[in-house]
């Protein structure tokens, strides 16, 4: 747009009437005010707060067991490295989960009394996996899974930590894509099957791409919990950022490493969280997180 | 109306932040009386100036349970340190080793009194439910930042073992040691054993105990665990079917590693449980304990 002034085109020479100006900035200055009166507020409560903390007779010590700057420094390095390990499971186990659960989820919604005895397994399947905690899981496979002494199937910590990942976390996301299935309207299927596409073709064309789009948010969800989750498996000998930051700790009894652990995990959810939530509300979908 | 409403709304909004405010602070934890003086530990060593007999009696000195001992260890308690998991029978080399310490300052053994506190715990800031701590502890300068040491009452010799027929079945060097896969239990010295000295080429495996580690051995997923002596026999003899100890680990410093007992960083306590201590030594009390509770041959050196 080139600035022109005063052609005598009528649009160019509109302006806002006087009420309209008044209106404008009537509301720029309560946008003004709410935004002072947040952030004052906001500052308030964590002014209070940080001085309750702060002035706490036990801070000092607290200040010098978990806010310790040079441990901090010292511990980066190693729980870094552990963080790795956590940040390749993740990405392993995630494309794995969404393969099993997405067979699974299609496995219960098939119709039809030929095909009981799959539906019956995806049921008993997520029905075990979600009522057994995952440490559970981890530990049976973890520790059983290698002692079968099994010819072909490794006995490595990571490959089995992953596969109790995968399981369990695969029942949870299969009923997340179930009911994304179910949420597409019948008419849907109808329509496809009245086109002349057979029950495949419409479950690969017409129902899963809106499902699949409906239930990207909780997705989402589910994977910023398996990027915490995906340390657990440091329980079968593997070092993951949280057993990185144990074994500094054990050093000098210094907790700082575990802040350390905690802040880099949080580097990594939170922009996803906030992003599942733009993206969420951009979908007009607004049942996936808070505003803020 | 409305506007009436809300000017009446804002001091009361007001008067619920300070009331809030003041309930806050009024529950906030004080600190416990210090007592004033900073008796107890100096800056450096554990073993301050020695105490006077007559400082370290049950009514003189500032326990956690007035004339009460009370004595802090983990669940479960492991042999050979405790007997079946229990260490109020006197069984087990730190059981017994406790009573003493409690014999030795006056206590009789119905004033001693056990809690479980995990490690993490024991090793936090903040007031302890303990007057210390017996939990196979190892002593380092780093950690006594953290916490008061008593003196040393057992003297730590790390050990490789392993099962018969593994890679590292019949070694006799430190270097034979350099490809294997090995395990130990996390927070331990003798995970920085591997670390520092064996300096092995895959990164060792880390257990959050012992007993996951002998499981992880039997699976075939290492090839040995670093333990104490002690605890080396126990798992040879009783956990593993074929566990064998390969040997055990140089000195890695001048001093030889020792157990010391934990307490609360500057506790009033910590000279009198170190005199106590002492004395057991001088005695040859630890000693004997250490037949009774202990396999006494040693292992092979490696080289």
């Amino acid at each position: 747009m080139t600035d022109q002034v005063a052609t005598t085109e009528a649009p160019e020479d509109w302006e806002p009437s006087e009420v309209q100006r008044e209106r404008n900035e009537w509301r720029r200055r309560r946008t003004l005010r709410s935004a002072v009166i947040a952030a004052g507020s906001t500052l308030l409560l964590l002014g209070i707060i940080g001085g309750l903390v702060v002035s706490s007779p036990g801070w000092e010590r607290v200040q010098a067991t978990y806010f310790d700057w040079d441990k901090a420094v010292s511990s980066f390095p190693a729980v870094l490295e552990g963080l790795w390990l956590n940040i390749r499971v993740m990405a392993l186990c995630a494309v794995l989960i969404v393969a099993l659960s997405l067979t699974i989820a299609v496995m219960r919604t098939i119709r039809g009394p030929v095909a009981f005895p799959l539906r019956l397994v995806g049921t008993a399947y997520v029905d075990i996996f979600r009522g057994l905690p995952l440490l559970l899981v981890i530990f049976l496979l973890g520790f059983g899974g290698p002692a079968l002494s099994l010819q072909g199937l490794p006995t490595s910590a990571l490959f089995w930590g992953c596969s109790a990942l995968v399981l369990s976390y695969s029942a949870y996301v299969a009923e997340v894509f179930r009911a994304g299935i179910e949420s597409v309207h019948p008419s849907q299927r109808l329509a496809g099957r009245s086109l002349g596409l057979t029950y495949g073709q419409t479950l690969r064309h017409v129902v899963l791409p809106q499902a699949w789009r409906r239930v990207i948010p909780p997705l989402m969800n589910d994977l910023v919990s398996l990027q915490k989750d995906s340390g657990l498996i440091a329980v079968l000998g593997v070092v993951d950022a949280i057993r990185a930051a144990q074994i500094q700790t054990a050093i000098d009894f210094n907790y700082t490493p575990y802040v350390v652990a905690g802040f880099l995990f949080c580097c990594l959810t939170i922009p996803m969280a906030r992003l599942t939530d733009r993206y969420a509300r951009k979908k007009g979908y607004h049942g996936a997180g808070g505003h803020l | 109306m409305l506007k009436t409403s809300r000017t009446r709304v804002r001091p009361l909004a007001v008067a619920a932040l300070a009331t809030a405010t003041i309930a806050l602070s009024a529950c906030a934890p004080t600190d416990e009386a210090d007592s004033g003086t900073d008796s107890g530990a100096s800056e450096s060593a554990g073993t301050s100036e020695t105490p006077a007999a007559d400082e370290c009696t049950p009514d003189t000195m500032e326990t956690v349970a007035d004339g009460t001992l009370t004595i802090a260890t983990d669940d479960p308690a492991y042999s050979p340190w405790f007997v079946d998991n229990d260490p109020t029978n006197g069984e087990g080399y730190e059981s017994a080793v406790a009573y003493a310490v409690a014999e030795q300052l006056g206590y009789t053994a119905d004033q001693v009194a056990w809690v479980t506190v995990p490690f993490n715990k024991v090793v936090q800031p903040g007031p302890k439910e303990f007057d210390f701590d017996v939990n196979q502890v190892s002593i380092t300068e780093a950690r006594r930042k953290a916490v008061d040491f008593s003196s040393g009452y057992y003297d730590v010799v790390q050990t490789v073992i392993t099962n018969k027929g593994s890679s590292i079945d019949g070694i006799t060097s430190l270097a034979e040691l350099a490809d294997a896969k090995l395990g130990a239990q996390v927070g331990t010295t003798s995970y920085n054993a591997i670390v520092d000295q064996i300096q092995p080429s895959q990164d060792p495996a880390v257990f959050d105990t012992n007993d996951q580690a002998v499981q992880a051995l039997k699976n075939g997923q290492i090839d040995g665990i670093v333990v104490d002596l002690p605890t080396a026999y126990y798992m040879t003899a009783v956990q593993l079917d074929d566990g064998l100890i390969v040997g055990q680990l140089p000195l890695a410093g001048d001093e030889p590693e020792q157990f010391g007992a934990v307490l609360a960083k500057d506790s009033p306590l910590t000279g009198c449980i170190s005199s106590a201590v002492d004395a057991l030594r001088t005695d040859g009390i630890l000693d004997q304990i250490g037949q009774e509770w202990l396999e006494q041959q040693g292992a092979p050196e490696l080289s």
